[in-house]
């Protein structure tokens, strides 16, 4: 079944020049082989299509349950070039809560996600 | 040796909560206080108001908040590093012993002084040397603007700031220090860890990491639990306590509010996070991975595990230019077919600025209340959307085509859609755009300078 990603997870995101950073925590344990496997960069950097123009980098931490994703060329050229709102990337952490990923239905029923 | 160590976080950046660092030295037992004050585009924001008056450049309100704390933190022996100096180390210093001597203070006050990191005025002959300055992010060798230069600062470590504690300064100002260095340097000064102790010296880099941006590590901007987190109007900023082992815990005063839970340090622990195996300061390269967390407490969470690996043989350089200039106009659309009548509004700009010549490297749109946050993400707005700002941008190196188009934005609402206000702030301001500009440079051409002066 399809889960959004904010029922799993939460995040906090920031800026490095033009990459943004986004960490995604799981929100328990179990949830972050899950993320592992479905949150992968491939699927990031088509969820943000339009918004990054440049690679998409992940680390695995799972000392903390957590994945770290860099978004290359995604801020406007970054700083105080930028023009964009979110010139520092904040707001991508609930941009990114927004995915739909696939769980199956075992983990559904452990998770108690319905 | 003291077995813990209360290191206090005041300030998150310039800016943050005035009455921050005050409620940290009178809120409970403390033994320093630091505040970061420098954003990488700070400085070139003091080098402007310094060119105006030699005697400014530097973090103006840490000389009176050092009035409001300085006598407690006399008696009570509360240390403090700050790396409010900015472009003006000693004029911040100046500025600080006087009020010591204002409120009593002579002969009782030591102030640390920490400079070398500016190297504004030896740029020409390091480029005439070989040493390119290259741009971290594009590869561009730093002489492709050259000319257009503000300020050049090395981001300088923990050891300078602890070569003055040893020698007795009761407050340290430096200039472009690390953030992370105003809180390894008390640990290293008190515990006596060695400069190659890559473990410890990771651990103290990864509490100055947790508390550098204040109270994002005690429940503000905290995602999880949003709703839950207590008394955010009396928000507690962090506290690192550490002991000689390179263990600590984080936690803030009692009776305050906000929250320090394991989910608030570990969304602090990714913010602005590159490799996580390798976090480089100056000091050493810390392993995000082996950070570990646990509950020791109502408000105490434990980190421990933390491993680090040695230094680099670079300083970080920050360096700020001349990029152009940029202009923001907005303007709000009312109910019905808001975003339509938005959307209209923009391509007519687009339009009239198309047909004045005017040349922009980049143009803008967002409307805000629709997708200025999560862009195409967000989805097509309800029709029946209450109002949306329209916010278009403009930059580029021509200083007139800026202008010009701030003068095109508030003649829409009598030449544009109908439904629309906003406009009461006047012309959208032009601004001159200071850009960053990071570049690494070998340590062996830095000398950091260390100075202690008696109030």
């Amino acid at each position: 079944m399809q889960v959004q990603l904010t029922r799993l997870a939460h995040a906090r995101s920031g800026d490095k020049g033009d990459t943004a950073n986004i960490g995604l925590i799981a929100l328990r344990d179990e949830v972050y082989p899950i993320l592992v496997r479905e949150v992968t960069a491939e699927r990031v950097k088509q969820h943000f299509k339009g918004i990054c123009k440049g690679e998409v980098e992940r680390f695995e931490l799972p000392n903390l349950g957590a994945l770290n994703f860099l978004l290359h060329e995604s801020l406007g050229g970054g700083g105080t070039l930028s023009l964009m709102t979110d010139a520092q990337g904040k707001t991508f952490s609930t941009a990114l809560l927004r995915m739909e990923i696939e769980i199956t239905d075992g983990e559904a029923q452990s998770l108690e996600v319905e | 040796m003291k077995q813990k160590i209360r290191i206090a976080a005041g300030q998150g950046f310039w800016g943050d909560l005035p009455d921050a660092p005050v409620r940290q030295v009178e809120g409970g037992p403390i033994d320093y206080l630091m505040l970061d004050y420098l954003a990488e585009v700070t400085m070139s924001i003091m080098q402007k108001q310094r060119s105006r008056d030699p005697s400014a450049g530097y973090a103006k309100d840490f000389v009176p908040l050092m009035k409001r704390i300085l006598p407690a933190c006399v008696e009570r022996n509360i240390r403090v590093t700050a790396n409010a100096g900015g472009v003006n180390v000693e004029g911040c210093a100046s500025a600080v012993v006087e009020v010591a001597r204002e409120l009593g203070l002579a002969g009782k006050v030591r102030i640390g002084i920490v400079t070398g990191d500016d190297i504004m005025s030896s740029i020409d002959e390091m480029l005439a040397r070989g040493i390119e300055l290259r741009n971290m992010d594009t590869d561009e060798p730093l002489a492709t603007v050259r000319d257009r230069i503000q300020s050049a600062n090395v981001y300088l470590g923990a050891g300078p700031m602890v070569e003055a504690l040893d020698r007795g300064a009761q407050v340290v100002i430096t200039g472009r220090a690390t953030d992370t260095g105003l809180t390894l340097a008390p640990l290293m000064h008190e515990f006596g860890w060695a400069p190659d102790d890559w473990n410890k010296l990771s651990a103290g880099t990864i509490a100055g990491h947790i508390i550098e941006c204040g109270a994002q590590a005690s429940g503000g901007n905290c995602q999880y639990e949003w709703r839950s987190v207590p008394n955010l109007a009396d928000v507690g900023f962090p506290i690192v306590e550490a002991s000689p082992d390179g263990t600590f815990v984080i936690t803030k005063h009692e009776r305050t509010g906000g929250w320090v839970i394991i989910p608030s340090i570990k969304e602090q622990l990714v913010y602005e996070m590159g490799d996580p195996h390798e976090y480089i300061t100056p000091d050493c390269v810390a392993d995000f991975t082996t950070v570990r967390l646990e509950y020791e407490g109502r408000d105490r969470v434990r980190v421990y595990g933390i491993e680090g690996r040695p230094a680099t043989e670079f300083y970080k350089v920050s360096i700020s230019y001349s990029a152009g200039y940029k202009a923001v106009g907005t303007l709000v659309y009312s109910w019905p077919e808001a975003y339509d009548k938005a959307q209209a509004s923009d391509r007519i700009l687009r339009t009239r600025l198309q047909r004045l010549g005017l040349n922009f490297d980049q143009i803008l749109t967002e409307f805000v209340g629709a997708n200025a946050t999560h862009g195409p993400l967000a989805g097509r707005p309800s029709p029946d959307l209450p109002e949306v700002q329209l916010r278009v941008g403009v930059r580029g190196e021509d200083r007139k085509a800026v202008e010009r188009f701030t003068k095109e934005i508030a003649p829409l609402v009598l030449t544009g859609p109908p439904g629309v206000t906003g406009f009461a702030g006047g012309r959208p301001k032009v601004e001159e755009i200071v850009a960053y500009w990071p570049a690494l440079i070998p340590k062996t051409e830095i000398v950091p300078r260390v100075e202690v002066i008696e109030a």
